[in-house]
């Protein structure tokens, strides 16, 4: 179905023309300075050095006219002026700025010339009729003669019309391909920078996935665990301060007292499981030996690591050991686990090994995948190691800065 | 004999209150955050203190710095640590120097009232008590060491004197005669080559320090 009502079919070549036509007038403008540079001011090299002005001029002017965005080229950097300049000077995307002002931009301003050049004497022709009936037979040759040629000349003047407007457009076509490959980053620019801002946005997801938790442990341990505690100490009082209670109620007492305690153990070692705050406060070290201890069976942590790392690398390290500790429990019947945490050059490296039946899988759904993704977010490799009959060793190498 | 209280949960301090007041201590002042806590100490110069470790306004280990203070000022007094998870690190910084009158639980220990009535008297008295759990996690970090010779039996011994026990309250705990537990001990002692000692808090110490604690 269609809703808009287009223009009629014989005006459809004209449309658009307006701003080519525009565009094409004010780049024929923008020539007048580079040709003044090219005279007045050193020739080639006053167009070098103006080019950091003239790119945001074409540019303003293809937004201006067309609004077409062209993405500001690579910034190149440098401390002192004369560094700047140096690094401006090596940089592929300046040269490829100096193309278009000394070579595309007054070529395609020229052909915009002969473009404008042609609107004006197609316009002059199409109203050749008007001006005869104005101003009378006149011994100008378009104005003599009988009213045929004047007639012709108006047919004449509407091809021209219909040139002007593909030739503009077809022109300005040309210049914003220009434009946009000389003007602005490059295909490996464009493609660098995208990943900088998937970098860091996967960065800032991984951040407040990590502050989340930290809130959730935060909101339990304040509430639910606190109040879970102050019931058991209150049951925990009743036992001690009401002896003459009856055997039934004795046994109610006793129950939720007991039911609390495992509430709370239960509670505990999920949120520890979570985000702990000794991990924030004293790092990695600190916090491991708590879950190692947590654990049903034997577990040796060695953590050798000379000093803090990102919040995003502790978080993940922890939580690495702390689901392959609790995967140890739950499918490798081990008898014991051993935990080593050490760096080596600019990687973490975390084994988590165990003399377990093995044949752990990461595609098995054991919740090696969701590891697996986890250590990924960071730019991390995680491996498993497990044949069927054991044992296992699940190594995870993480970046870390110097 | 007087007790000063922190804790930020309102329901919690008025359990420990109860508990306290069973335990025949009088609470003389109750704080919500470390800074209280100093400052009702300077005050009342109590005998005992029994402190949340997780308080306003960091939430972090506010609790254990504030006892370092107050150690170092009062180096008498008695202070007992309550904390919803125990961390090897924090019983490290505590036990530095002087770990009599020096007591580190989960919370969901005052639940068990009969014996957390005890563990007040006992660090009140200048004992020790340390939550199993860190006991537990300091066992994590020792590596293919003399602890291997030891049997399980001996084992668990060890890890109730780590935790500030008296011979009487292992022989209770493990419902064996105090001379055996005697005999457990000495083989402990010899085959970790740690000193002898009568007083329960040297000895204590001692297993500590083989712990890697101070």
């Amino acid at each position: 179905m269609r809703v808009t009502t287009a223009s009629p079919s014989w005006l459809r070549p004209l449309k658009g023309a307006g701003p080519a036509t525009a565009c094409l007038a004010l780049g024929a403008v923008a020539q007048v300075a580079t040709l003044l540079l090219l005279v007045f001011a050193g020739g080639p090299v006053g167009v070098v050095a103006a080019t950091p002005v003239l790119t945001p001029i074409q540019r303003a002017r293809l937004h201006a006219c067309l609004d077409l965005e062209i993405p500001p080229p690579p910034k190149t950097g440098g401390d002192t002026y004369k560094e700047r300049v140096l690094h401006w000077l090596q940089a592929g995307s300046s040269w490829r700025q100096v193309g278009y002002h000394l070579i595309a931009a007054p070529l395609i301003a020229l052909a915009g010339l002969l473009a404008l050049a042609l609107w004006a004497a197609s316009a002059a022709a199409v109203t050749v009729l008007l001006w005869r009936l104005g101003v009378g037979p006149q011994s100008w040759f378009p104005l003599t003669g009988g009213i045929g040629r004047q007639v012709l000349l108006t047919v004449v003047g509407v091809v021209g019309l219909y040139l002007a407007a593909t030739l503009s457009k077809a022109l300005v076509r040309l210049d914003t391909r220009a434009a946009s490959a000389c003007l602005g980053p490059s295909r490996a620019d464009q493609l660098a920078r995208r990943v900088a801002e998937v970098s860091e946005s996967r960065a800032g997801v991984v951040d407040a996935a990590d502050a989340e938790r930290r809130r959730i442990e935060r909101d339990l341990h304040d509430g639910a665990q606190q109040r879970l505690v102050s019931m058991a100490v209150n049951l925990g009082v009743a036992k001690a301060t009401l002896p003459d209670l009856p055997e039934h109620a004795r046994k109610v007492i006793d129950e939720a007292h007991r039911e609390a305690k495992e509430a709370i153990e239960e509670l505990n070692n999920l949120v520890r499981g979570l985000h702990p705050a000794v991990l924030d406060d004293r790092g990695l070290d600190a916090a491991l030996s708590g879950i190692a201890e947590r654990a049903p069976l034997p577990v040796r942590v060695k953590v050798d690591l000379p000093q803090r790392q990102s919040p995003a690398v502790e978080a993940v390290a922890y939580f690495v050991v702390s689901e392959a500790l609790a995967n140890v429990v739950k499918h490798a019947h081990a008898a014991q686990a051993e935990v080593s945490v050490e760096r080596i050059g600019d990687t973490i490296l975390i084994c988590v090994s165990d003399d377990g039946v093995g044949g752990a899988d990461l595609a098995a759904g054991s919740g090696l995948a969701g590891l697996a993704k986890r250590v990924a977010s960071i730019d991390g490799t995680l491996s498993v190691n497990s044949p069927v009959g054991g044992p296992t060793l699940v190594s995870v190498e993480l970046p870390c800065a110097r | 004999m007087r007790a000063v209280i922190a804790e930020d949960s309102v329901l919690l301090r008025i359990g420990l209150v109860k508990v306290l007041e069973i335990a025949g201590f009088e609470v003389v002042a109750e704080a919500a955050d470390a800074e209280g806590l100093l400052t009702a100490v300077e005050q009342h110069e109590p005998d005992l203190v029994l402190s949340d470790v997780r308080m306003p306004p960091g939430f972090t280990d506010e609790g254990v710095r504030a006892s370092l203070l107050i150690r170092q000022r009062w180096p008498d007094m008695a202070i007992l640590l309550l904390s919803q998870y125990v961390e090897e690190r924090y019983a490290a910084d505590l036990l530095s120097g002087n770990i009599s009158g020096v007591g580190y639980l989960l919370k969901q220990r005052v639940a068990d009232v009969d014996e957390f009535v005890e563990v007040l008297r006992r660090v009140a008295a200048g004992g020790t008590a340390l939550d199993p759990q860190v006991v537990s996690q300091l066992l994590v970090r020792r590596h293919s060491d003399p602890l291997d010779r030891l049997t399980a039996r001996e084992r668990e011994v060890l890890e109730l004197m780590a935790q500030g026990r008296s011979n009487a309250g292992i022989a209770e705990r493990l419902v064996v005669s105090e001379s055996a537990v005697g005999k457990h001990i000495n083989s402990i002692l010899s085959k970790l080559d740690l000193p002898r000692a009568d007083a329960d808090h040297r000895r204590v110490l001692a297993v500590l320090r083989f712990l890697g604690v101070s």
